[in-house]
């Protein structure tokens, strides 16, 4: 032990990507043994910042020292070899193998080329039992075993290779309550045999309990370093947390929403009752009124893309969705979008677009009955409705017949908006519309939902970036853990109570 | 499956890169131009305005085919200049082509949605078995060639239903369907070829009557392929099945019934195999269990030929059919020079391979 050395010490770190500055000078200093907790709102680059440390990306600019030796993490293997092992949210491992196998992969035990499976075995059920689960039993396949079981072997994983630091991205996300409770042991007993341990988490009931200090992101740059994650008040990490270099330009709300939602003025165009999914989210009850933008804040994992998708007849839910006085039944996907109802998802690549297409096939996809008499496309009016959403949404390049994989994300956003102003929509669904668009193309896009629900379409919005929910909306809804916690107008929220009922759960 | 992507890009900023990373370089300079700045967006919209180059690129690449048959058809005049360009030789390419080719703008549709079909020649033996039946054969000529249709459709109905609703993957689907077609259809003739009889001799016709010095068969051929053209291109189904193959969760999203579909292509696909059905039996005078054997390699392999994606969304008929002639050719230069049938198979083989390495690279360049 080389006295006050940290552990890992991170210096101006910068990642900058085409358009986008992702890391603007961070610094992290980590110290042997302790639960270092990394702290920010989406977009801070958390996630950047784990893929340099493990290698993935390398840095633009500044310095990573590994107990005082200067290092460059070149690739992956480099930081395995450097004793930096990453447990990503998503687990990597290959369900087929077993839980031995997982644990040795890429490092196999092997003699003359054989691998020593019995000796395998022992080393994986010593690992297991050193993170106390001696029942794991190492010749189990892994598809098999629970989500918390699966963790396990993850860090069995990691401790197989000799690791100094364990960097843990979001870890109890999928976990249970008392499950949370036994990885707390584990990264107590890891700390105590001197391993270090970066930790992301959302939640700050987490980060009291297991943290011994926070390091805190925001927008590329580090806002507070190694503050006790103990004492430091709430308030203090929130305010640390928000505040934003860049002010975001929203469209005025229509005067008279305000008074729609004291008095019934508006009709009711989405009313949900009792949506409920296991496991998901529970007794979901919501309205949305026609011109009305209902904004979803919560963070990733509390419900709220799966609420979003179970109202579009995508996901299953008991429950009842009524949209313009008519009750949605199991119709699926279909139903939705004949009775009015069009969904922009949050992943637009894989679910909303298809990249190798033209830009006009992509806005007519949804509607191309509107376009054809008993299935016989008219090919010119489906042409002449693209060109004129594409002017109306500002669409650019103008040009309908290229490929949509070639254009930005904000324009690409605007192509599945498009497809859904033909024909009468009642309700549009958004979810984060705005993910990998620029600041720029965002506040279009702000302008373009203000106009469409000021033509008296019914908007319920998601975002996980709480200042575009209370600029954009008119009414809040906080989600957390799958339930709504709370309903107010946007204008009696300010971002500090809302990060605060999404990470605590209480109102202040 | 697509969930391990969700969280890792769920930090904005770092997704947002990450995707216009992929989108190629023309973005670095106007990204160069906005750096760190809020107003980067107008710099960005003057990049890459590559208009349509993807359209033009299908037809370059029909154009590549055809040049290969061009090829194939000077090798044929050079090597065999008294055989090859004869009326009869050329009559007998198209025929040989009708039958399978029917089958392959089934195929183009299944696989262009995303899926494919193996059970294709084992469904047209079981429905030329079907058709020529005693029984069936005892109602006439018509009720034959309906009787061979709807076994057709029956077949990939089932397909359709096992891969839509009992959700097994195509390749099981199908094949379950090529072994148990094949042991149905060897059951009901117990083995034995049956010969099409005297009085349904209208079935025959399709392959002696001679339109404009070309057999009928080649019309249904040909009727086929613009049926298919047509619906593939002119009628929502068409773009729905490019969608559904493309990107099935942005389809189901997009409000499209993608299990109907599903049962839609391949229902579609048995359809074609029961008009190829007809083909052989007025080809061949017979319906057998043993028709169409390996069909499917080569219906696939005409498709693959022809440009069409195996992972789906993008396909054309013209291609597959370009792709189905080259094959064709190939078999009738390989008969006129009195050439080993196995060389023939490696040829096959090796046109697979370069030509899905050709189209690689054509499609590498522009995006």
């Amino acid at each position: 032990m080389s006295g006050d050395t940290p552990l890992l010490l991170m210096r101006g770190i910068v990642k900058q990507f085409p358009g986008v500055r992702a890391l603007d000078g961070v610094d992290l200093e980590v110290r042997r043994g302790e639960v270092h907790c990394l702290l920010g709102q989406n977009g801070a680059g958390k996630s950047t910042l784990i893929k340099i440390l493990s290698g993935a990306h390398q840095p633009d600019e500044g310095v990573i020292a590994l107990a005082g030796e200067e290092t460059r993490l070149a690739t992956p293997t480099a930081a395995i070899r450097a004793g930096i092992s990453t447990i990503y949210q998503e687990l990597d491992l290959v369900d087929g193998l077993s839980v031995a196998e997982n644990v040795f992969l890429g490092h196999e035990r092997t003699r003359f080329g054989f691998v020593r499976s019995r000796e395998a075995d022992r080393a994986a059920h010593a690992l297991l039992t050193r993170l106390g689960h001696p029942e794991i039993r190492p010749s189990t396949e892994v598809g098999r075993l629970s989500p918390a079981a699966q963790q396990v072997v993850s860090m069995a994983r990691a401790l197989s290779r000799d690791t100094r630091l364990i960097i843990m991205d979001e870890p109890s996300a999928a976990l249970a309550h008392d499950e949370v409770a036994n990885l707390f042991r584990i990264v107590r007993e890891l700390t105590g045999q001197g391993v270090a341990v970066v930790y992301i988490s959302h939640r700050l009931e987490e980060i009291r309990e297991i943290g011994d200090r926070v390091t805190v992101l925001k927008d590329g740059r580090t806002a507070a370093v190694g503050l006790p994650a103990r004492t430091t008040p709430t308030a203090q990490i929130v305010s640390l947390m928000t505040g934003r270099a860049v002010e975001y330009v929203f469209p005025p709300r229509r005067p008279r929403t305000g008074a729609a939602l004291s008095g019934p003025a508006a009709p009711e165009v989405l009313r949900v009752e009792g949506l409920t999914a296991p496991g998901a989210f529970a007794d979901v009850s919501f309205t949305v009124r026609a011109g009305e933008i209902v904004g979803l804040a919560g963070l990733v994992g509390s419900g709220r893309s799966e609420i979003v998708e179970a109202v579009y007849g995508a996901r299953r839910a008991s429950g009842s969705v009524v949209l313009d006085g008519r009750r949605l039944g199991r119709g699926g996907t279909t139903t939705a979008v004949r009775l009015g109802m069009g969904l922009a998802p949050e992943e637009r690549k894989a679910q909303a677009l298809l990249l190798d297409q033209s830009v006009a096939r992509n806005i007519t996809l949804a509607g191309l009955g509107r376009y054809s008499r008993f299935g016989w496309l008219d090919r010119r009016r489906e042409g002449a409705k693209a060109r004129e959403l594409i002017a109306t949404l500002g669409i650019r390049p103008a040009d309908p017949d290229r490929p949509v994989r070639t254009l930005s994300g904000g324009n690409q956003q605007k192509a599945v908006l498009a497809r859904w102003l033909v024909g009468d929509r009642r309700l549009l669904l958004l979810d984060e519309p705005t993910r990998g668009v620029d600041v720029g193309a965002r506040a279009e896009l702000y302008a373009v939902i203000r106009e469409l629900a000021d033509t008296g379409i019914g908007v319920l919005l998601v975002s996980s970036e709480v200042p575009e929910v209370l600029g954009l909306a008119d009414r809040v809804l906080v989600v957390r853990e799958g339930r709504i916690i709370h309903e107010s107008d946007a204008r009696d929220l300010d971002e500090h109570r809302v990060l605060d009922m999404i990470m605590e759960g209480s109102t202040l | 499956m697509t969930d391990t992507r969700g969280p890792q890009a769920g930090e904005d900023a770092e997704g947002g890169a990450g995707g216009r990373d992929a989108e190629g370089g023309a973005d670095a300079v106007g990204a160069a131009g906005g750096e760190g700045t809020v107003a980067g967006t107008p710099a960005r919209r003057r990049g890459a305005p590559r208009g349509g180059p993807l359209a033009r690129l299908g037809e370059a690449r029909h154009l590549g085919l055809v040049a290969a048959l061009v090829l194939l058809a000077l090798v044929g005049l050079v090597t065999r200049p008294e055989n090859f360009a004869t009326a009869s030789n050329l009559v007998s390419i198209l025929s040989l082509a009708a039958t399978i080719g029917v089958i392959t703008v089934g195929m183009t549709f299944v696989i262009i949605g995303g899926g494919i079909d193996l059970s294709v020649g084992a469904i047209m033996a079981l429905a030329s078995v079907w058709a020529t039946t005693l029984a069936t054969q005892s109602y006439g000529p018509f009720v034959m060639v309906v009787c061979a249709v709807l076994v057709g459709t029956g077949a990939g109905l089932v397909n359709g239903l096992l891969i839509a609703y009992g959700r097994l993957v195509p390749f099981i689907a199908t094949l379950a369907m090529l072994v148990a077609a094949r042991g149905l259809a060897q059951r009901m003739s117990d083995r034995r070829t049956q010969l099409v009889q005297q009085g349904n001799e209208a079935i025959v016709e399709l392959s002696t009557t001679r339109v404009l010095g070309l057999p009928l068969l080649v019309y249904v051929f040909a009727l086929v392929v613009a049926a298919g053209w047509v619906l593939l291109n002119r009628t929502t189904f068409g773009r729905r099945t490019y969608a559904v193959g493309g990107n099935p969760e942005a389809a189901r999203l997009a409000g499209i019934d993608v299990r109907r579909h599903t049962v839609l292509l391949y229902a579609l696909s048995g359809l074609c195999c029961g008009i190829a059905a007809v083909l052989i039996m007025a080809r061949t005078t017979t319906g057998s269990s043993t028709h169409g054997d390996l069909y499917e390699l080569d219906a696939i392999a005409a498709v693959i030929i022809g440009g069409t994606l195996l992972t789906g969304g993008r396909g054309s008929i013209i291609g597959s059919i370009l792709g189905l002639l080259i094959f064709t050719l190939i078999t009738n230069l390989f008969i006129l020079n009195g050439l080993n049938t196995s060389d023939q198979l490696i040829a096959k083989g090796l046109i697979i391979v370069v030509a899905v390495l050709l189209q690689r690279r054509g499609l590498r360049s522009p995006t």
